[in-house]
């Protein structure tokens, strides 16, 4: 798999050097694939190796290279090999968009997977419009978008957020009446926190019993926050915690949780941001029932995920690899992606954007995904429980698939506005002005 | 949950007069045996209704049923219909019976899953069944959650057993969770409700804010006053507290902060070499106490306690061996050049960075607590927990044995004669090249075994030295270059002023609000806190 990155990545050199004599390199590549090297189909990868997002990133770009080497077990797409073309963006966001015009522009990427963080797609959305090119974006985030060339296979805030709060507030999650919203200082815990605050106000929860609280990235010493969060548990009403907290700052966060005795039954912590892979470095024991909610976990018993756990392991040889929500998104997004291409005959980003909506594909939990017109996918949300081992136990689903919602219904000025690539042809028309163009 | 308690009261009658009669085990098929069958359907309602019945049944086999629940060591099999205890040491016992269970086990057999609102009842109903069990610390901690379920059905259970209790502590315990029912319940008298105000009252720290702040609105005149009273008391009681609990935290973000500036502060603050890579060796020094854990794990399991002492003295000499190469092969063409040390010593930074990432990849790497670091204990109203103690212990260790090192060793008297005057040092025959070298690895094993303190609390990932190297330069600036003991008193200034201001400000802005502290201190004073003085600084 390796070769066939590098080679790739040095392609524009060994073109070079093609051109002027008919070199060995190119002869060993050829004989690396058997189809020509015009006859395959690039698809780029956009994924941090290095910096901080790499712990995160890493894992996807991996899941992208699995994905394209099961699908050209398979034959292809219209007969053609697929290609990876992995590039390095290094959790450095300009560079993100530098990367994203290399791989349309240069290499002729037919399509890309990438991006984690908010501000990088951020960062690359126009790269996407002028060159007209498409964007798989598998992370869950804050909504408030809906792109032409760009399809969320994450969760919005109505698959995440919103249903891990009811259940919460549900008997069998506790009657939460306090609630303590604590997040990483950046777009993606503000805007989730801002639509909480105004879902759980609307669900006639006072001011005074929600807490706001923010971090700088990375913070690590959570000893006043804890003590603060104990302190505001202790109101007599119960009190749970809904985490935002970003990747890193999770594990001194849980550990300190922990040491200073907070159990799940005294104050849960439902976390939107911790999963399998944040887990494999910490001793969860202290954590036992402390909640995570995503649309995919690795311990659901179903058919098609023991399959792909099996062929995961097997593809990356180490038996213990994890697997986790983001990955399942980029697995739906590249399904997708195919049966798209399939459906319209050609890799033709326009007709490809066209064809995308209504292509179902069968996520990992049993499932079909279906791609919406505002360009986000159905989901189910589970929400699960830490257990001993690192792993995720389901205590609750939602009853069916949940439609993303890219504007959410619970926020002045975004709530009118409405995303359907299919009739309307905006990203977001507003339904009280008729216009497409946003909030007025 | 009520019906619940109402049980369980029964039960714990039950159970005694099973005792004073010894009435045999019941015989099979009974209430016991059909509540059992609830924990094979997989499903919570059915579960929280088994432990009901399970407990209403007053079977002696309720409490070991319970408990294996509860550790996750119940089992069942849905094709067999049957629920089995497998004890500590991996045998399967049938719970039906208390007896081993006969035949293979079922190929089926899963553990009967928990959610929170289970694990709450399931301690409630453990708690009030061991109210009279005969080991203390399981009578303690069975007396603080009836304390937190206050619940009044199981009143005659506490007295009773507060009659027949002789450890204070837990004596103590049973008298609070006794007072907690009673100011709750509607039926007790005005003067037995003030009474357990002054007990809830002594007790003073946040439960029983709680407590008191969640009684009905219905109260006598009196026992209102009483009230009041005792939550005014309570509350400036824990305001003591928490100035004492923000100094704690002060003092122990200070430790971590000394600990991880201490290495710099001799590589910068002696030899005046901006070493970007500083945080590194701290990661380093992680690392190592990760690769030395996992071979204890896979080795030597029951030294798993003591794998912090191994992993110490090899953490100072990896990262103190990396940075002697660092400075033979890099560090030493560049002296005098701060611009390019700073460029080089980055580029070193992410270089060791990746390369980290590609040997061990690129996430968190599980450090194990010892046992002897988890956990916490109360000291008047505060919390104090273990890890946080012996990391300021170990850091003030750490300073004495430098502060040594630097005052009674030939090294350190070479060192510090290098660091004030190189020329002159040469001239009396010190080898400064070997000086620079040994500092240099000396203040790189010093971030090597900070390393190892630091995996105890935060994340063990490639970037774990990018989070600490600014808060080390602005330690070491702030407490004036070149001087161990403006390090400390800078670390110590920076971690208490933070804890302070972040209750107020919130932990951004008190972080904010630390910079431009600093950097105004700066403009007051170049040379930080405590600046050596005399012309050798200026070389």
């Amino acid at each position: 798999m390796l070769n066939i990155v590098k080679s790739a990545a040095q392609r524009p050199n060994v073109r070079g050097w093609l051109s002027a004599a008919a070199g060995l390199a190119v002869v060993a590549t050829v004989a690396a694939s058997p189809a020509a090297a015009q006859e395959t189909i690039k698809v780029g990868v956009l994924h941090s190796l290095s910096g901080t997002m790499a712990i995160s990133e890493t894992t996807l770009k991996d899941t992208v290279l699995f994905m394209i080497d099961e699908q050209n077990k398979k034959g292809g797409v219209l007969g053609k090999k697929l290609e990876a073309v992995v590039v390095d963006p290094a959790s450095n966001w300009p560079l993100f968009a530098e990367k994203a015009r290399e791989l349309i522009s240069k290499e002729k990427v037919q399509v890309v997977f990438g991006c984690w963080t908010s501000v990088s797609r951020k960062s690359v959305l126009p790269v996407f419009k002028e060159l007209n090119s498409i964007l798989f974006y598998p992370v869950q985030y804050e909504g408030e978008e809906s792109e032409r060339n760009v399809f969320y296979t994450g969760a919005a805030p109505n698959q995440q957020a919103i249903p891990a709060v009811d259940y919460l507030m549900s008997k069998e999650g506790g009657s939460v009446k306090r609630w303590v919203l604590a997040g990483t200082d950046y777009v993606y815990p503000r805007t989730t926190n801002r639509i909480l605050e105004a879902y759980l106000k609307s669900k006639g929860v006072a001011e005074a019993d929600i807490m706001i609280n923010y971090t700088p990235f990375g913070h690590s010493d959570w000893q006043t926050i804890v003590s603060d969060i104990k302190k505001f548990g202790s109101a007599g009403k119960k009190t749970a915690v809904v985490s935002t907290i970003n990747g890193d700052a999770n594990v001194p966060f849980y550990k300190e949780l922990g040491n200073q005795g907070i159990k799940a039954t005294d104050i849960p912590v439902v976390a939107f941001s911790v999963g399998e892979e944040e887990l494999a470095g910490l001793d969860t024991k202290p954590l036992l029932g402390h909640l995570a909610a995503w649309n995919y976990f690795q311990s659901i018993k179903d058919k098609g995920n023991a399959e792909f756990i099996k062929k995961w392991q097997a593809f990356t040889k180490n038996p213990k690899r994890t697997t986790n929500d983001p990955m399942e998104a980029t697995v739906i997004g590249f399904n997708m992606w195919v049966k798209a291409v399939e459906k319209a005959k050609t890799t033709d980003a326009d007709k490809v954007i066209a064809a995308l909506p209504g292509i179902e594909a069968p996520n990992l939990t049993g499932g079909i995904s279906k791609m919406l017109p505002n360009h986000h996918i159905t989901k189910p949300v589970f929400v699960g429980e830490i257990r001993a081992d690192g792993q995720f136990d389901v205590v609750w689903k939602t009853k069916g698939l949940v439609p993303g919602d890219a504007w959410t219904d619970f926020l002045p000025g975004s709530k009118d506005l409405d995303a359907d690539w299919v009739d309307l042809k905006c990203g977001n028309y507003n339904k009280v002005t008729k216009k497409c163009g946003g909030a007025s | 949950m009520r019906a619940l308690y109402d049980r369980i009261t029964a039960l714990v009658f039950a159970l005694g007069l099973l005792i004073a009669v010894a009435v045999p085990v019941p015989s099979a098929a009974g209430p016991y045996e059909d509540a059992l069958a609830g924990f094979t359907t997989d499903d919570f309602a059915d579960t929280f209704d088994a432990i009901d019945a399970v407990v209403a049944s007053g079977n002696p086999l309720a409490t070991p049923v319970l408990e294996a629940l509860q550790d996750s060591r119940l089992q069942f099999s849905a094709a067999e219909k049957k629920v089995f205890i497998k004890t500590k040491d991996a045998a399967l016992l049938d719970a039906a019976t208390g007896q081993p269970a006969a035949g293979p086990p079922p190929a089926d057999l899963e553990n009967v899953r928990l959610n929170n609102r289970l694990r709450g009842a399931l301690n409630g109903a453990i708690g009030a069944l061991t109210l009279m069990a005969p080991d203390p610390a399981r009578r303690l901690s069975a007396a603080q959650s009836v304390f937190r379920t206050r619940d009044a059905t199981v009143l005659p259970a506490v007295e009773k057993a507060l009659e027949a209790e002789t450890n204070a502590r837990v004596k103590k315990a049973l008298n609070e969770a006794r007072a907690a029912i009673i100011v709750l319940a509607e039926d007790s008298s005005a003067d037995d409700k003030i009474a357990a105000i002054a007990v809830i009252r002594e007790r003073s720290d946040q439960e029983s804010l709680a407590l008191m702040a969640g009684l009905p609105a219905n109260l006598a005149p009196e026992v209102r006053a009483a009230a009041t009273d005792a939550v005014a008391k309570i509350q400036s009681n824990l305001a003591i507290w928490r100035t004492v609990q923000n100094f704690w935290y002060g003092l122990s973000l200070g430790s971590v902060l000394l600990l991880a500036a201490i290495g710099l502060a001799i590589t910068f603050g002696v030899m005046g070499v901006i070493n970007m890579a500083h945080g590194e060796m701290v990661m380093l020094g992680a690392y190592t106490t990760y690769v030395v854990q996992e071979f204890i794990r896979t080795r030597f399991p029951e030294l798993f306690d003591y794998s912090l002492a191994f992993a110490l003295p090899l953490a100072f000499m990896f990262a103190g061996a990396v940075g002697i190469l660092i400075e033979r092969t890099v560090i030493r063409y560049l002296y005098g050049r701060p611009l390019e040390t700073l460029l080089a010593t980055w580029g070193i930074s992410l270089v060791l960075m990746q390369a980290v990432r590609a040997v061990f990849g690129p996430t968190n790497k599980e450090v194990g607590n010892p046992s002897w670091m988890s956990g916490a204990f109360d000291l008047g109203g505060i919390l104090i927990t273990y890890n946080r103690m012996w990391i300021i212990i170990f850091t003030g260790i750490v300073f004495v044995a430098l502060l040594a090192m630097l005052r009674y060793t030939r090294l350190g008297l070479e060192m510090r004669a290098v660091t004030q005057n190189r020329q002159m040092a040469a001239a009396v025959g010190i080898r400064t090249a070997r000086i620079d070298a040994l500092t240099f690895g000396l203040g790189s094993g010093i971030a090597g075994i900070a390393g190892v303190a630091l995996s105890q609390i935060d994340n063990v990932s490639p970037n774990l030295g990018q989070g600490y190297i600014i808060d080390s330069f602005m330690v070491v600036v702030f407490g004036g270059v070149g001087n161990l003991w403006g390090t400390l008193v800078g670390a110590l200034t920076l971690g208490i002023a933070n804890k302070f201001l972040e209750p107020f400000a919130g932990a951004v802005l008190a972080k904010i609000a630390i910079l431009v502290f600093i950097i105004l201190f700066i403009q007051k004073r170049p040379r930080g806190m405590f600046a050596l003085k005399g012309r050798a600084i200026e070389a």
